[in-house]
C-alpha cells in the first residue's frame, strides 16, 4: 500500500472512530468534554511514556482512558460541591491537568521523542513510517491498526448498549427508572471517547480530534431526526472531512491535520446553511413563503375577534386596518387583496368582513398553535417538555 | 530577591505576568459569572488564525497588530458560536467545540503555510500557541499594560450597568438599559483580556488565566466589588509567583506554572474559604449533627424521666439510653455536651439526669413538634 | 376589550393593541387587545406556556411584536421604557450572583440615577425603606443566594417599589410563597392601589382571584375575556381560557368556590 493511500485510510479511520461517541457527546450537551478529555489526557499519555519508552504501547491507551475517566469525575466532583457552574469546571480542570502534562515532559522529556507539539497537533504525514512488523512481515502502519481497533471497540460498544444510549440520551430520568443505569453507561460512553482521543492524537493532534467528534456528527444532527441515520451519517461526514483534508493540505501544503479540521467545518457550515428543513437558506425561504400566508393569518384572526364588536367599524375598516396592526399601507393592501382573492373576506360598505372560509381558517389557526413542531424522535425531548408545561393547575414546572 | 529582581529580563516577564493576572482576572470574574468560562477557551483557540492572518498581511510582528488580528478572529468566533446557537438546533456547548477545534485548525494549516515561506520569520508566531513568557520585551508589556487600562477603565465606568445585566438582563432592558450593546461590551472586554495574555500563556491555557482567578475569588466573598478585586490579586500573584519561579528552576516553562499556581488558589479557596469552603461545610454539618444527637438525647432522657414520676432526680444508665437509640448515635459525646450546657448532670458512675432547665428545654422541643404536626 | 378614546384615554394606564408576538413563526399572542383602567388591581390568568410573561414583556418594551401597538399612560410605548415597575419571574435571575439583597434592591434606582454616576446614600435609603415595606429589613446585607423563595419574592418587589412607577407589573410574584409572605405582598399591593397605583399581577391561583383583585384578563394565545372579575371571571370563559388547549384542569381545592372548580375541555 502506497504511504498515501495509508495515510487516507487512517484519516478515514480516525474520523468513523470519532464521529461514532461524538454523536451522543452532541446529542447529550457534552461536547465540551471531548475537548476536556483530549487535553487532560496529556499527563496520562506522558508518564505511560515514561514507563514503557513507546507511543504505540497499549499501555499509553489504558493510561490516557484512566486520565480521561479521572477528568470526568474531577469535573463531576467540582460540580457536586455547588461552589462552581458546570462550565466554570470544565474549564478548570483541563487546563490545570494539561500544564502537568507539559511540566513533566519539559522537566523529565528533554531528548526523548515527545514534545507537547506533537501531542497537540499531531502529523499524520509520518504515521505510515511507523510499520507494525511482526516476524519479519510488515503488516502496515502500526497507527492503521490501533485505530481499526478502536475503530472496532467503539462500534460494538455502541451496538451492544445502543437502546441504552438511546434511551439515555434521549431521557435520563425515564432510562433510570426502567432499570438502566445512566451512570455507567456515561462512564462507558467517556472512556470510548478518552480511547479514542489518545488513539487519534498522534494522527491528528488532541485538538484536532475534537473537530472530528462534533463537526460531522453536528452536522449530520442537522440533517437527520433519526439516531441511527446520525451515527452512520456522522461517520460518513467524518470519513469525507478526513479524505478531503488530506487533499487539502497536499494541495497547499499544510498541516493535513489542520486542513481536516477545515474541511470538517467547511462540511458543518455546509449544512448549517443548506439542509433541507433546518438549513438557514431553507428557513429563509420558508419565512419569505409563509410571510404572506402569516400576515393572511393575522389578518382574519384580528377580523374575526372583531366581528360584532362595538369598535367593529372601527378596527375592520379597510383604509384604517393597517394602523391596527401596525403595518405599512402597502402591504396591508396586499394582504387584504391576496386574502380576496382567495374568498377568505369580502368588503361590504368599507368594512372587511370575513367569509365563511376565512372564518373557519382563523379558528383553526388559533386552535393548532401547539400542534406543529413535529419533530422526529430526536425532536422528542423538546415535544414532551411543552407539552409538560402545558397542563396547568402549576404541577409541571419547567 | 532583590537581586533577582534586579534582573531586567525577569523583571519585565514578572511584571507582564502580573499584569496580565490582574487584567484577566478582573474581566474574568464577569465572564465565569455569566457563564462564559468555555466561551474564553473557544476565543483564545480561535484567536490563532487571527494572529497567522495579521502577520501575513502585514509582516509586522508588532504586539499591537497581532492582538488586533487575534481580537477580530476571537470576535468572530462569538459571532459564529451565536448564529450556530440561536439559528440552529445545535446547542452552545456543540457550537463551542465545533467553533474552538476549527478555527484552531484553520490557524495551524495557516502557520504551516507560514513556516514554508523563504522569509521565514514566523518563529516568533510558534510561542502563541503555548505562550513564552521569556520572550516578553518592554514593548509588548506596554502594549498589554496600556490596552489592560483601558479594558478596566471601561469596566469601572459601566461597572453598575454590567452588573445588572449579569444578574438581570431582563429587568435591566426593563428599566431601559441598551442590554444588547452592554452585552456586545462586555463579551469585547473578555475578548480583550485574553488577546492580550495569549503571547505569555499562549492559546491552550489562556481560559484558565480567565476563569481560575474568578473561581477561586468567588468562594471567599459574596459581593461583586470584592471578588472582582480578589480576582485581580490571584491574578497577580500567580503571574508574578509563576514568572519567578520558572526563571529559578529549570525547565519549567512559565505558562502551565502560571496555571497551576492558579489550579492551587482554587482548590485551596474550595477547601477553606469561609462559609463557602468544604472544610467549614462538614464542620458545620459535624455541628449540627451533635446538637440533634444532643437534642435525641435529650427528650430520651425526659422519656425515662416521665417513668420515674415520683422522682425527677433519678439518674438513668447510660447504657439504657445507647440501647434506646440502638447505637446509631454517639450517647456519651451527647451526654457531655447536654451537661455542658447545663441540661443534663451526671448522678453516679454512669448514669445521668436532666437538669430543671433540660426539663424545660425537653417540654419546649415536644410543644415545637406539636405545633408542626 | 373596550377601548378608550379621545378625553376618555386619560384614564388608561396601559393600553394593549392587536398585539401578535412570535418567537418563531409561531405566534404565541395572537391579535390581543385589552386595556387596564389606571388606579385598578388586574390578574392575568391562564395556563403555563399561555404567553402571560410574553404580554408583560411586550408591555415593558422587551420584546417587539410582530404586530399591535402598546400604550403607557396614553403615550407610545417607546417614550415610556423604564417608566413601569417590574417584579420579573424568579426564575429569570442568576440567584448564585454575589450582590447582597440591599444592592439588588438599590439596582431599582439606577434609572434615576442615570449613566457614569453611582448610587449614593439615598438610593441605599429608599432600598431600606423598600425593604421594610415588604417586611425583609433585617435581610438587607445577605447574598441573594441565602433567601428562601418568599424573602426572594419580597426583595423583587422592593425592587420594584424604589422605581417609583406609577404602573406596576409583576410575574408571578405569589409563586410558591407561604401564607404569611402572600399576606404581606398582598398588604403591599393593596397599599399601592391606596395610593392611586395601577398593578397589574400574573396570577395562578384561581381561588384568590376575587379575593385579590378587582379585573381579571383571561387569556390563553388570545384574549378571551377581561373586564372586571365579578362579570367575566366564571365557569364558561375559564373554560374557555383553559379547556381548549388541553384535556383537564386540576385545580387546589383550597376554599372550595363551587362555581369555578374543575374545569373539563
Ligand atoms: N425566548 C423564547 N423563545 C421561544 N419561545 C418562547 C420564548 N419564551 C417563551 N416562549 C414560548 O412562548 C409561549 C408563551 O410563553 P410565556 O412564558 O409567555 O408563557 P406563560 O403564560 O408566562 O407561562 P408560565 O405560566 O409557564 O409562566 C410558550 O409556548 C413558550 O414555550
Ligand atoms: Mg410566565
Amino acid at each position: 500500500m502506497s504511504p498515501q493511500i495509508e495515510v487516507q485510510l487512517i484519516a478515514v479511520v480516525v474520523a468513523v472512530a470519532a464521529a461514532l461517541p461524538g454523536t451522543f457527546l452532541v446529542l447529550r450537551r457534552l461536547a465540551l468534554v471531548s475537548d476536556a478529555i483530549s487535553h487532560a489526557i496529556l499527563p496520562g499519555i506522558v508518564v505511560a511514556f515514561f514507563l514503557v519508552e513507546s507511543l504505540s504501547s497499549p499501555v499509553l491507551l489504558i493510561a490516557a482512558a484512566m486520565t480521561g475517566l479521572l477528568t470526568v469525575v474531577l469535573i463531576e466532583l467540582l460540580g457536586q460541591t455547588r461552589l462552581l457552574k458546570e462550565d466554570a469546571s470544565i474549564a478548570l480542570v483541563f487546563p490545570a491537568l494539561f500544564s502537568v502534562g507539559v511540566l513533566l515532559i519539559s522537566r523529565y522529556a528533554g531528548g526523548v521523542h515527545l514534545d507537547v507539539d506533537a501531542v497537540l497537533l499531531g502529523e499524520l504525514a509520518f504515521a505510515p513510517f511507523d510499520r507494525l512488523v511482526v516476524a519479519g512481515h510488515d503488516l502496515g502502519a502500526k497507527a492503521l491498526w490501533s485505530m481499526t481497533a478502536i475503530l472496532l471497540l467503539n462500534v460494538v460498544l455502541i451496538s451492544v448498549l445502543y437502546k441504552e444510549l438511546k434511551l439515555a440520551t434521549l431521557d435520563r430520568e425515564q432510562a433510570a427508572v426502567l432499570g438502566f443505569a445512566p451512570a455507567t453507561v456515561h462512564y462507558l460512553l467517556m472512556g470510548c471517547v478518552s480511547i479514542t482521543a489518545v488513539g487519534a492524537f498522534q494522527a491528528v493532534g488532541s485538538i484536532l480530534v475534537v473537530a472530528l467528534m462534533i463537526a460531522p456528527p453536528a452536522a449530520a444532527y442537522l440533517l437527520s431526526d433519526r439516531l441511527s441515520v446520525v451515527l452512520i451519517l456522522g461517520g460518513v461526514l467524518g470519513a469525507a472531512s478526513g479524505v478531503g483534508g488530506y487533499w487539502l493540505a497536499r494541495g497547499i501544503d499544510g498541516s493535513i491535520a489542520g486542513s481536516m479540521a477545515v474541511v470538517a467545518g467547511l462540511v458543518f457550515l455546509g449544512a448549517l446553511l443548506f439542509a433541507p428543513q433546518r438549513g438557514l437558506a431553507a428557513q429563509l425561504h420558508r419565512r419569505a413563503r409563509q410571510r404572506w400566508s402569516f400576515a393572511e393569518r393575522m389578518l382574519l384572526v384580528h377580523l374575526l375577534h372583531h366581528e360584532r364588536t362595538p369598535s367593529a367599524a372601527e378596527e375592520t375598516a379597510g383604509h384604517t386596518v393597517h394602523r391596527h396592526l401596525r403595518w405599512s399601507e402597502r402591504f396591508t393592501a396586499e394582504v387584504i387583496r391576496r386574502a380576496e382573492a382567495g374568498e377568505l373576506l369580502r368588503r361590504e360598505a368599507g368594512l372587511l368582513q370575513l367569509t365563511e372560509r376565512g372564518r373557519q381558517i382563523a379558528q383553526r389557526a388559533l386552535l393548532e398553535l401547539d400542534e406543529r413542531d413535529g419533530l422526529g424522535e430526536l425532536g422528542g425531548r423538546d415535544r414532551r417538555r411543552r407539552a409538560g408545561r402545558t397542563i396547568p393547575g402549576g404541577a409541571v414546572e419547567e | 530577591m532583590t537581586a533577582l529582581f534586579a534582573d531586567h529580563t525577569l523583571r519585565v516577564v514578572a511584571l507582564g505576568a502580573g499584569l496580565l493576572g490582574a487584567v484577566s482576572g478582573a474581566l474574568g470574574s464577569f465572564a465565569m459569572l455569566r457563564r462564559q468560562s468555555l466561551l474564553g477557551d473557544a476565543i483564545s483557540h480561535a484567536a490563532l488564525p487571527g494572529i497567522a492572518v495579521a502577520f501575513m498581511l502585514t509582516r509586522s510582528k508588532a504586539p499591537v497588530v497581532l492582538m488586533l488580528g487575534a481580537a477580530l478572529a476571537g470576535w468572530l468566533a462569538t459571532l459564529a458560536v451565536m448564529t450556530i446557537v440561536t439559528r440552529s438546533r445545535i446547542k452552545y456547548d456543540g457550537a463551542l467545540g465545533i467553533v474552538l477545534s476549527v478555527f484552531f485548525g484553520l490557524g495551524l494549516v495557516l502557520l504551516t503555510l507560514l513556516q514554508k515561506r523563504p522569509d521565514a520569520s514566523q518563529a516568533g508566531l510558534d510561542r502563541y500557541l503555548f505562550g513564552q513568557a521569556a520572550a516578553l520585551l518592554v514593548d509588548d508589556v506596554r502594549a498589554m499594560a496600556i490596552i489592560g487600562a483601558g479594558a478596566l477603565a471601561v469596566l469601572a465606568v459601566l461597572w453598575k450597568e454590567f452588573k445588572l445585566i449579569s444578574v438581570d438582563a431582563d429587568f435591566g432592558a426593563a428599566i431601559g438599559l441598551p442590554v444588547r450593546l452592554l452585552d456586545t461590551a462586555l463579551t469585547s472586554l473578555l475578548v480583550i483580556a485574553i488577546v492580550i495574555g495569549l503571547q505569555t500563556v499562549g492559546v491552550v491555557l489562556m481560559s484558565a488565566m480567565v476563569v481560575a482567578p474568578a473561581a477561586a475569588a468567588r468562594q471567599w466573598t459574596n459581593r461583586l466589588g470584592p471578588m472582582v478585586a480578589l480576582a485581580a490579586g490571584f491574578g497577580v500573584v500567580a503571574g508574578v509567583g509563576g514568572a519567578v519561579l520558572s526563571s529559578i528552576v529549570a525547565r519549567l516553562p512559565t505558562g502551565p506554572t502560571i496555571v497551576l499556581a492558579l489550579s492551587g488558589l482554587v482548590l485551596v479557596s474550595l477547601l477553606i474559604a469561609p462559609a463557602r469552603g468544604l472544610a467549614w461545610r462538614a464542620l458545620r454539618r459535624g455541628q449540627h449533627r451533635r446538637t440533634v444527637e444532643a437534642d435525641a438525647v435529650l427528650l430520651d432522657l425526659y422519656a425515662l424521666a416521665l417513668q420515674h414520676e415520683e422522682d425527677l432526680e433519678h439518674g438513668h444508665d447510660e447504657a439504657v439510653l445507647r440501647a434506646m437509640r440502638g447505637g446509631q448515635i454517639n450517647v456519651r459525646r451527647s451526654l457531655e455536651k447536654l451537661a455542658q450546657a447545663g441540661l443534663a448532670r451526671r448522678t453516679g458512675h454512669g448514669r445521668w439526669a436532666l437538669s430543671a432547665a433540660g426539663r424545660a428545654r425537653a417540654l419546649e422541643q415536644i410543644d415545637h413538634a406539636g405545633e408542626h404536626a | 376589550m373596550s377601548r378608550g378614546l379621545g378625553d376618555r384615554a386619560r384614564s388608561w394606564a396601559i393600553e394593549v393593541e392587536d398585539l401578535t408576538v412570535a418567537y418563531t413563526d409561531k405566534p404565541v399572542l395572537w391579535d390581543v387587545d385589552v386595556s387596564i383602567p389606571r388606579g385598578t388591581r388586574m390578574a392575568i390568568v391562564g395556563p403555563n406556556g399561555a404567553g402571560k410573561s410574553t404580554l408583560v414583556k411586550s408591555i415593558l418594551g422587551l420584546i417587539r411584536p410582530v404586530a399591535g401597538t402598546v400604550r403607557i399612560l396614553s403615550r407610545p410605548l417607546d417614550e415610556m421604557i423604564g417608566q413601569v415597575a417590574y417584579v420579573p419571574q424568579r426564575s429569570q435571575i442568576d440567584w448564585d450572583f454575589p450582590t447582597s439583597v440591599l444592592d439588588m434592591v438599590v439596582t431599582g434606582t439606577y434609572r434615576r440615577v442615570g449613566w457614569l454616576r453611582r448610587p449614593g446614600a439615598r438610593e441605599k435609603e429608599q432600598a431600606s425603606d423598600a425593604l421594610e415595606k415588604v417586611g425583609i429589613a433585617a435581610l438587607g446585607r445577605r447574598p441573594i443566594g441565602q433567601l428562601s423563595g418568599g424573602q426572594q419574592q419580597r426583595m423583587l418587589l422592593a425592587r420594584a417599589l424604589v422605581q417609583q412607577a406609577d404602573i406596576y407589573l409583576l410575574d408571578e410574584p405569589l409563586q410558591g410563597v407561604d401564607a404569611p409572605t402572600e399576606h404581606a405582598l398582598i398588604g403591599v399591593l393593596g397599599m399601592l392601589r391606596d395610593e392611586g397605583k395601577t398593578v397589574v399581577v400574573v396570577h395562578h391561583d384561581l381561588q384568590t382571584v376575587e379575593e385579590y383583585f378587582d379585573r381579571v384578563l383571561l387569556l390563553n394565545v388570545r384574549n378571551i375575556a377581561d373586564g372586571p372579575v365579578r362579570e367575566v371571571f366564571h365557569d364558561e370563559n375559564l373554560r374557555r381560557t383553559y379547556g381548549g388547549r388541553v384535556g383537564l384542569v386540576s385545580r387546589p381545592q383550597r376554599r372550595g368556590s363551587p362555581g369555578i372548580d374543575a374545569v373539563k375541555g
